[in-house]
């Protein structure tokens, strides 16, 4: 029986773009429509065939592996939980109470991205807006360290950019657009003024914009024109202060080009002070650029469940935080952990290769959706259903709104949220 | 002549599409085991646009085709996946994240 669903929502980055139009034929998906090139896939190859779990590669019943699982968490004496993003909040509760309940560190994959942006929030404080203000209101839009047109492609057309909004009735007539990056990429060409930094220079840039922006003077290196800070002309930092003061609504978006580079935190505290201190000469909001569908959900659920928003150790009977300390990639490469749970990610695939290895030495349990290289190496898996497309959940968009997705296909394999709660039954 | 360059790493759409389509096929290889340069380095380096070319830093090296990219001279990028991670090291500066960006790495023909 075929079928057409409205307004599903994708889930592969932190736009949660909720106006997709998915055609369902017998249970499978034919036909998606409105969804960018980078969340196409997650339709097209998923495989909502019913799978069995797997113990040390054998197919065993789900009571089985339950089991298995519940025995290697008793037994641990240091487990690490990690992942989380690609789940659904309803999960990602049950993740922490599991963690809480064994006196496991957990962490998120917040912590190889924008871990950093959360450090910041912390020391600064948090200028942010909703991207329905953005696209409503703002005038002046800025991307620094970030790569939308490869990374979050809808990003433009739907909120930032492109759309017309209700004091923005022009669409990008209406907007002024500036690029701060190393490099030239497939989002120079949306920008009005490009401003190419030095690698590493990104501190010295924001240092120079915060003191134009108070009115003070800037020497920069070199001699009237040639005159520079971090690779960029000082006239172009002059000019790029005076359109943020007289903007009417000023919006910058980070990305991982600030958190993954020399400074990490120190740099990223630099723009949200920058953007509070704009504050007192108009409105300008900051909002990280998340990755994964639903780690802004995974920051927010740690946070109201531990107080912390990744990098947490329960062993002491309580939460205690520690970036570098309880953080995944950490605890890997110092081999403290004895047993690892990992929810709905992969970070065989995506953690320097000596953290990565690390996983394939100790019993790894994990939940997953679809086969990857974490599940090549895991002790135990189960391939649960896929929040969005054959169940439903909360994931939150990347300026902090929830949004409810709903399941395109019948749902045909247990949640996270299920596998969860048994495992919290035998822990 | 140098061969040190500052490596960053990220996602592109080919990456995406790949690790969709599972990170054991073809595809998720062919779209993450890539060195993108400026081209002027690359002929300085004696390198075709395809070429291999081993690309080394103090955690471990890897050899892959090096294709001409719109980048400044002395920079290189590599797409995010495994292929680039046997080149970060755990060093995370009491963050919890590694340097994925900004990396000292060394290129040469492979």
């Amino acid at each position: 029986m075929s079928e057409v669903v409205e307004n599903a929502v994708c889930t592969f980055c932190g736009c949660l773009c909720d106006d997709i139009v998915v055609e369902v034929d017998d249970g499978r998906i034919t036909n998606v429509k409105r969804v960018c090139a980078s969340g196409r896939g997650l339709f097209n190859h998923y495989d909502p065939t019913p799978r069995q779990p797997t113990v040390n590669g054998k197919e065993v019943t789900w009571e089985e592996a339950i089991a298995e699982a519940g025995r290697v968490l008793r037994e641990a004496d240091s487990p690490l939980m990690y992942g989380l993003s690609s789940s659904a909040i309803e999960a990602q509760r049950k993740n922490i109470q599991l963690a809480d309940r064994l006196g496991a560190m957990i962490d998120t994959t917040s912590s190889v991205c924008h871990g950093p942006t959360g450090l910041a929030m912390q020391a600064v404080g948090e200028p942010t807006c909703t991207l329905g203000e953005v696209r409503n209101r703002a005038d002046l839009v800025v991307f620094w360290g970030c790569n939308p047109a490869e990374s979050h492609p809808r990003h433009v057309t739907r909120y930032s950019v492109t759309p017309k909004g209700m004091l923005t009735p022009n669409g990008r007539k209406d907007r002024t657009v500036v690029l701060v990056d190393v490099r030239p990429t497939a989002s120079t060409r949306l920008a009005d003024l490009f401003l190419q930094v030095r690698p590493g220079a990104d501190f010295e840039v924001l240092t120079t914009l915060r003191t134009l922006t108070q009115g003070l003077g800037v020497r920069g290196q070199g001699v009237g024109a040639e005159e520079e800070v971090g690779g960029v002309p000082l006239v172009a930092l002059e000019e790029l202060a005076e359109k943020m003061k007289s903007c009417r609504f000023g919006v910058a978006f980070m990305g991982m080009g600030l958190t993954q580079t020399r400074g990490r935190d120190l740099t990223v505290s630099e723009l949200f002070t920058l953007v509070a201190e704009l504050n007192q000469y108009t409105r300008f909001s900051v909002i990280p650029m998340r990755g994964h569908g639903n780690v802004a959900g995974a920051d927010q659920v740690m946070t109201w469940q531990s107080g912390y928003p990744f990098a947490v150790s329960f062993a002491r009977g309580y939460p205690v935080y520690g970036p570098g300390e309880f953080s995944a990639v950490d605890v890997l490469a110092r081999q403290e952990a004895d047993t690892a749970l990992i929810l709905a990610s992969d970070p065989v695939a995506h953690f320097p290769k000596a953290a990565a290895e690390q996983l394939g030495q100790i019993p790894t349990i994990v939940l997953d959706p679809m086969p990857n290289m974490t599940t090549e190496v895991a002790s135990v898996v189960f391939p649960t259903a896929c929040y969005g497309l054959d169940a439903a959940g909360t994931a939150y968009r990347m300026d902090g709104v929830p949004i409810r997705l709903r399941p395109v296909l019948s749902s045909t394999r247990p949640t996270d949220e299920e596998i969860l709660d048994r495992l919290i039954a035998v822990s | 002549m140098s061969r040190r360059f500052r490596l960053i790493t990220g996602r592109t759409r080919k990456q995406a599409d790949g690790l969709h389509r599972g990170k054991e096929t073809e595809a998720y290889r062919q779209a993450t085991a890539l060195v993108e340069m400026n081209a002027d380095d690359m002929t300085r380096l004696g390198v075709e646009d395809g070429a291999m070319v081993q690309v080394r830093t103090s955690t471990g090296a890897v050899d892959v085709p090096a294709r001409a990219g719109e980048l400044p001279l002395g920079l290189v990028f590599m797409p995010l996946g495994p292929t680039a991670n046997a080149l970060v090291g755990t060093e995370t500066e009491a963050t919890g994240i590694p340097p994925f960006k900004g990396l000292e790495v060394e290129v040469e023909p492979a």
